[in-house]
């Protein structure tokens, strides 16, 4: 059950990673050609999901899109983690009250909403896709750090470490070997959901209009251009629509099947 | 020459956990001696301070009030970096090896892990860690061939050896065993107890044994202390405590041991 998961999940993120990848090298049309088509045609040949408003192919442009997509996506996770991760382990050793100060200043910053941040962001430097993955990178550091120490603190409690300790094995040391290692499951999960929702926090920023530029295709984008002409030409929101949604179930089932089959605990009984 | 030397030596060790209102006094005005080569049982039911005497004994946890000293050096108070003589000269070995494995680590990296200690290496200087991985494997019994494999795949019994085994690696003076065989099947629990007992022998180490066993106590240690409630309630040899308990506690932990004899 929870097998089939992961691999759906694997499924979906490898098509969109298939996607972006096939688009470096071939899409049927120049997903940036203005009018290489009739504007807003039906699905069918050789438009297979028609054009939009300014006559270029859908189904290239989906294409294209995944790229950004996944650069948002991986930019903004490592953002969180390279940050996060750290962090996360250090609090793990401050002392109860100091680590207390710290969470809850990292509450603070937890409760506030990363497309907050974003517009804030673009607001003050300009709307871009380089905007959009630092404002969503920093607004999931928190969670990154979170998630670190919680499995951090646990890992602390065990025997092995205490046994480390009795032969002297310095802090760093003790991080590396034993509490790394056993907190990367969870780091992982959180990354695969924290890939979700940098994958529809991009999307959502440049529906506004605040993220990746008019030029480079984008999802986000598709659904905003695509929302004048809703009633006439529905599918044409459908099919970026549908992107996301796969991108974000994608990772989501990624992350949720990782936690039970990396959890080593879990996968002895099995 | 007839008074033995002082190796571990604990003086009016108090330890209070404060959690949030409450103190819990785990350790209350503890003081004993272990000398060179002897083996002391330190006997309580669960929630005694054991553990936590444990943890001060090896220097892992600071005293609320009270001294820790080891061949007559201070060990309470004094910083990580020069307790080097401490950390090559006390092992543990802890009670359930599932929890003092780290699972993620292959039985080699497991044992070599205190040669690795900065201060081990300060003591000891440089040893060849593959040679010295495979000398301690040989002496707990476990096939060479184990040391590419990760803990879950042996048994409870050879996990202990292999704690065991990590415990010798710095060539300790003391083993602190705390409830070392409590975890093991019956079966098997008689094999390490003898393998610890033959390493002890073998090797003229001091031992700390530390279980809520008296009959495994009364087996492996000549003089024991018995803990309750964070106190030292009676001290004395072994056969002594089981022949005539001064303390009520004691003569309950003696009368809990199952026998066979018929009433």
């Amino acid at each position: 059950m929870k097998r089939a998961e992961l691999w759906v999940g694997g499924a979906l993120v490898a098509t969109v990673v298939a996607m972006a990848l096939l688009s470096f090298v071939w899409t049927p049309f120049d997903p940036t050609a203005v009018g290489s088509g009739t504007r807003l045609a039906a699905p069918g040949w050789p438009h297979l999901l028609g054009t939009d408003h300014m006559g270029i192919d859908t189904f290239s442009r989906i294409l294209a899109g995944a790229r950004s997509a996944l650069y948002v996506g991986i930019i903004a996770v490592g953002i969180a983690a390279l940050v996060g991760v750290p962090l996360g382990l250090a609090t793990a050793w401050l002392p109860r009250w100091a680590s207390e100060i710290v969470m809850r200043g990292i509450d603070v910053a937890y409760a506030f909403p990363a497309l907050l941040l974003a517009i804030l962001l673009a607001g003050v430097f300009g709307g871009s896709t380089e905007t959009a993955m630092i404002a969503i990178g920093v607004a999931t550091i928190p969670a990154f750090i979170r998630v670190t120490r919680a499995g951090a603190l646990s890992v602390l409690s065990a025997d092995y470490v205490l046994a480390a300790r009795a032969s002297g094995t310095p802090v760093p040391a003790i991080a590396a070997r034993h509490v790394l290692p056993n907190v990367a499951h969870l780091i992982g999960v959180q990354a695969s959901v924290s890939f979700a929702m940098a994958i529809l926090a991009e999307a959502a920023l440049s529906y506004l209009g605040l993220g990746t530029p008019p030029t480079v295709p984008s999802w986000g984008r598709m659904l905003g251009d695509a929302q004048t002409y809703l009633v006439s030409h529905p599918l044409q929101a459908v099919w970026p629509g549908l992107a996301i949604a796969a991108a974000v179930l994608g990772f989501n089932m990624v992350g949720d099947g990782l936690r039970d089959f990396l959890d080593p605990k879990l996968r002895e009984v099995a | 020459m007839t008074v033995a030397e002082t190796l571990l030596q604990a003086d009016h060790l108090t330890r209070v956990y404060a959690t949030g209102r409450r103190r819990v006094r785990a350790l209350d005005d503890v003081s004993l001696r272990v000398t060179r080569g002897q083996r002391l049982g330190v006997v309580g039911e669960s929630g005694s301070g054991k553990s936590t005497l444990v943890r001060l004994l090896a220097g892992l946890d600071q005293p609320t009030s009270g001294t820790v000293g080891y061949a007559g050096r201070p060990v309470s108070g004094v910083p990580e970096r020069r307790l080097g003589f401490l950390r090559s000269s006390v092992q543990l070995v802890l009670q359930d090896p599932r929890s003092s494995l780290n699972p993620r680590m292959r039985v080699d990296d497991i044992v070599a892990e205190p040669l690795r200690s900065p201060a081990v290496r300060r003591e000891l200087g440089e040893i060849d860690r593959a040679v010295r991985v495979r000398e301690v494997l040989d002496a707990v019994g476990l096939p060479a061939d184990s040391m590419r494999r990760y803990p879950h795949e042996f048994s409870g019994g050879q996990r202990q050896r292999i704690a065991i085994a990590r415990a010798l690696a710095p060539s300790p003076e003391v083993l602190i065993a705390d409830e070392a065989v409590s975890a093991l099947d019956v079966s098997v629990r008689a094999q390490v107890l003898n393998l610890l007992m033959d390493l002890v022998a073998g090797l003229g180490l001091t031992l700390v044994f530390v279980s809520h066993d008296l009959a495994v106590v009364r087996h492996v240690c000549p003089d024991a202390v018995v803990l309750q409630g964070g106190r030292i309630v009676e001290a004395g040899p072994t056969l002594d405590l089981f022949a005539r308990p001064r303390h009520a506690y004691t003569a309950r932990l003696v009368a809990a041991i199952p026998s066979f004899r018929a009433r």
